[in-house]
């Protein structure tokens, strides 16, 4: 029982990372139909954005509140990785919004690899240690159950996100024009919104986003390195796909979902195949269940759109 | 070889037979050229001719049939360790290249219905990324698999393969005629050379066959060669396992020639170099595959023997090491010639019954 409620707790954590990620996937795929191959590594361009700045600032003023790092090195990391999405939509994907549909996938594919690329060039091939400024100290709020604040403070960072994501998309002028966006590019500009500036935008918010769950799962490990966007990325988008690609609530039950379904498999998974897989084989779940969506179900659990534009 | 010739610049058009006898006289002279830079060059050589067929077979179906697939060096991979578990001392069975090499591709054929069953479904951007995940899976198996029964022995790979061995005649051995000694890269060059040119000639037979045809009407119109007839369930099914046929040959060769296989060789980043081979070439395309797979495997090389020592004396120290600057040169090329050139370097073009009609306003 301790094991189940300590299982479904990591899940939780690893699920509202997932989650933010997702939403960045699912916005750009609601407005353009492109899978952004690459959201993941803004991802890891943030967490290492991060530990550059953190690590600086500490060298410079070692007396800083830990708090005030964090924050200084969130911010740092949430403007470069928005750079970095505007870049992108703006050299290779813009040009190629009416291209046959295999081209941006190929593109979005290269712009990963070049991303993963230049951070290798920037931040070496090494692991680092990413410092742990919330403390990593478990609490024990039931016998044998852990939680440590710097989980907590993901989970509620990351919904306190959601929450304010779902209301700049229904309640604001901006949401409104990002929706009819989405819902169609020609009509929304004859509508007045300026449908370049709300893509970018789109890109822009959901690299925002992803700064910051890299931040946070970075916290969390305690590590970064320059391939560590693919993995989270994949699964955000296994995430997405899962909820219903292009729809934000989806994005968000997905995430969650996937985070339990994984942790709780990884804790099991060796019992029910009496021994022969251990936790080693936990990235296949994401996989597996993304293909069982894929073909029992390709409108996820929340969507509704019929898949075909797929 | 038609479209290789004719993609020579100016002699191709002018004079496609000159152009066809350049092209053979190249591949025959090529290893002894590169032999003169020293023996890694043949090396790579035979490299480029490993890379060309899983190009040619990544074409077939992605360039051919229109289906993105992100995960295809697992059926190369699925070849190799069909090689490694066949033909090594690792479970001390020595079985004859001719009994291997088949296995191999007919496992990785049987890989690629395997996969191709649940994904008929999917298109585009969905199959791309369950593709992607099956390439992982079986990755992953490969790494974890020694555990509790030592299959594949995990990370560290499969030693001491059995190397090629032709009726008798084993390929890794040189050959020594009085004084004049003719080193093994040699034999594996012509050897994979003759594989490469039988694969080309069968892809291309198969290209204008009706099952080429059938191909082509179902990446360019799915719903439309479903309403003339075409049964695109066995089509796209057909494609996956040929495709995963010249992966799992090409995964088999690569095993022997190498002398071992590890999980590290079948990363994703490896099915991704693949496919910028292909694109880079020219999707759908039989001479694009070839340029893309020859021209991506040397240029890494040639960079790595030009920009190391550049760096060296520009800044006294290497800053970008040749892994990188691999990486970096294939994800640039596949961005640019999305952006700049979608065809790739030798865009095919479609085929027509009677090619002296078109353009004069009669429909072919």
């Amino acid at each position: 029982m301790e094991t189940l409620l300590q299982q479904l707790l990591n899940g939780l954590v690893v699920g509202s990372v997932y989650a933010l990620v997702a939403l960045g996937y699912t916005m750009v795929y609601g407005i353009l139909g492109l899978i952004n191959f690459a959201h993941g590594e803004v991802l890891m361009v943030g967490a290492l954005t991060a530990l550059t700045v953190i690590s600086t600032l500490m060298g410079i003023a070692p007396d800083t509140p830990p708090l005030l790092l964090l924050g200084v090195g969130l911010l740092a990391a949430m403007v470069v990785c928005m750079i970095v999405a505007f870049l992108m939509e703006r050299l290779a994907y813009r040009k190629l919004r009416n291209a046959p549909r295999l081209a941006p996938l190929i593109t979005a594919i290269g712009v990963s690899f070049l991303l993963q690329t230049l951070a290798m060039i920037v931040w070496g091939r090494n692991y680092h240690t990413f410092p742990q400024l919330i403390s990593t100290t478990p609490m024990q709020p039931i016998e044998g159950v852990f939680i440590n604040p710097i989980q907590i403070t993901t989970i509620v960072a990351s919904a306190v996100i959601m929450v304010g994501l779902v209301l700049l998309v229904t309640r604001t002028k901006l949401g409104r024009a990002m929706r009819a966006t989405a819902e169609n590019h020609r009509v929304a500009s004859l509508m007045g919104v300026d449908v370049n500036k709300i893509i970018a935008l789109t890109f822009v918010l959901g690299a925002a986003l992803a700064a910051v769950a890299g931040v946070l799962f970075a916290s969390n490990y305690g590590i970064a390195h320059y391939a560590m966007g693919f993995m989270p990325g994949l699964k955000a988008f296994t995430a997405a796909v899962l909820g219903g690609i292009g729809n934000l609530g989806g994005a968000m039950l997905g995430g969650i979902v996937l985070g339990l379904v994984e942790a709780v498999g990884a804790g099991y998974i060796e019992h029910l195949t009496f021994g022969f897989l251990n936790s080693s084989y936990q990235d296949i779940f994401a996989f597996v269940i993304l293909g069982i969506v894929l073909i029992f179900r390709p409108t996820g659990l929340l969507g509704e759109r019929v898949s075909d534009r797929a | 070889m038609d479209q290789l010739a004719e993609a020579i610049p100016y002699l191709g058009k002018r004079n496609p037979k000159a152009a066809r006898w350049l092209v053979i006289i190249i591949a025959l002279v090529a290893p002894i050229i590169a032999m003169m830079f020293g023996r890694t060059w043949v090396r790579i050589l035979d490299f480029a001719l490993l890379y060309m067929m899983l190009a040619l077979g990544l074409n077939l179906v992605v360039g051919f049939a229109g289906l993105l697939d992100l995960g295809y060096i697992a059926f190369y991979a699925v070849g190799a360790y069909t090689w490694a578990f066949l033909a090594s001392p690792h479970f001390g069975v020595h079985f004859p290249f001719w009994a291997v090499l088949p296995l191999g591709a007919g496992f990785a054929a049987l890989a690629g219905i395997i996969l191709g069953f649940p994904v008929l479904r999917l298109r585009g951007d969905y199959l791309a990324i369950v593709t992607l995940g099956f390439g992982e899976i079986v990755r992953i198996f490969m790494n974890n698999l020694n555990y509790p029964v030592n299959i594949t022995n995990g990370p560290q790979g499969i030693n001491a393969l059995d190397s090629m061995n032709l009726f008798g005649w084993d390929l890794a051995k040189s050959l020594t005629i009085g004084d004049f000694q003719i080193h093994s890269l040699y034999f594996y060059y012509y050897f994979f050379l003759a594989c490469v040119v039988g694969s080309i000639i069968f892809i291309q037979r198969l290209q204008i066959s009706r099952v080429g045809r059938a191909w082509a009407a179902m990446r360019d119109d799915e719903l439309a060669a479903k309403a003339i007839g075409i049964n695109t369930r066995n089509l796209k099914l057909l494609a996956f396992s040929l495709g995963a046929t010249f992966g799992g040959v090409a995964g088999g060769l690569f095993g022997s020639f190498q002398g071992f296989v590890s999980p590290e060789s079948f990363s994703l980043m490896e099915s991704i170099a693949v496919l910028t081979m292909v694109v880079f070439g020219g999707m759908g395309n039989i001479a694009g595959a070839v340029i893309g797979a020859l021209i991506l495997t040397a240029l890494p090389e040639i960079l790595r023997n030009i920009a190391v020592p550049v760096q060296e004396t520009l800044f006294g120290h290497v800053i970008l090491d040749p892994e990188v600057l691999r990486m970096l040169l294939l994800s640039l090329a596949m961005i640019l010639m999305m952006l700049l050139r979608p065809g790739g370097l030798i865009p095919a073009h479609a085929r027509y019954s009677r090619p002296e009609l078109v353009g004069k306003g009669v429909r072919t």
